[in-house]
């Protein structure tokens, strides 16, 4: 367990209202699960979130597990606060749940 | 590589279940998990309880684990 990368993680989702870690990048992904949470997001409307890949950061690949008691990708923040991976944020947006955790986020 | 019934006997070690049905090719898995565990906890705290029985093996073996998580009483209202 890496506490500098982890004090980096908190500000990273500390400091930004929408923080998804995930394989690839939105444009790109590379799995299924993370190229699922991209297109969640997109469909609730959330265009300016903060995408991080953790195929290019091997500290946070190793040490987001450790954050929020997480061991896989992808996994989205908002406002600091896990939500989940991309089971539950498809579950939550079926839901309409999501959509308003987006908006109180843009607030 | 794991299989399903190797899953499934991680999960219960680790959680108490009144059900569980576990499918899967080896890297990816589906599981139904239905535990007195679960009651009064939302989707996410669910899901953690499942990811701690699994331990390290959740990175080092499971590559993706989707789960659909009950409690008892959601459970038999759905069947």
């Amino acid at each position: 367990m890496d506490q500098k990368v982890l004090e980096t993680i908190k500000q990273t989702v500390t400091g930004n209202p929408v923080v998804l870690y995930m394989k690839g990048t939105p444009q790109f992904p590379q799995c299924g699960f993370s190229g699922l949470a991209a297109q969640v997001l997109k469909a609730c409307g959330a265009t300016d979130y903060v995408a991080v890949n953790v195929l290019a950061d091997v500290g946070v690949y190793e040490n987001l597990k450790y954050y929020a008691n997480w061991p896989t990708f992808p996994q989205l923040y908002i406002k600091g606060e896990l939500i989940g991976g991309s089971d539950i944020m498809k579950e939550m947006y079926e839901k309409g749940e999501l959509q308003k955790l987006i908006e109180s986020a843009k607030a | 590589m794991p299989t399903p019934e190797n899953v499934k006997t991680y999960i219960e070690q680790g959680l108490e279940c009144t059900h569980i049905e576990v499918h899967g090719d080896g890297r990816h898995f589906e599981a139904v998990i239905v535990s007195p565990a679960f009651a009064g906890k939302g989707m996410l705290q669910q899901h953690q309880l499942v990811y701690k029985a699994l331990g390290d093996r959740m990175h080092e073996e499971i590559h993706a684990l989707s789960m659909k998580t009950f409690t008892p009483e959601q459970w038999s209202k759905q069947i």
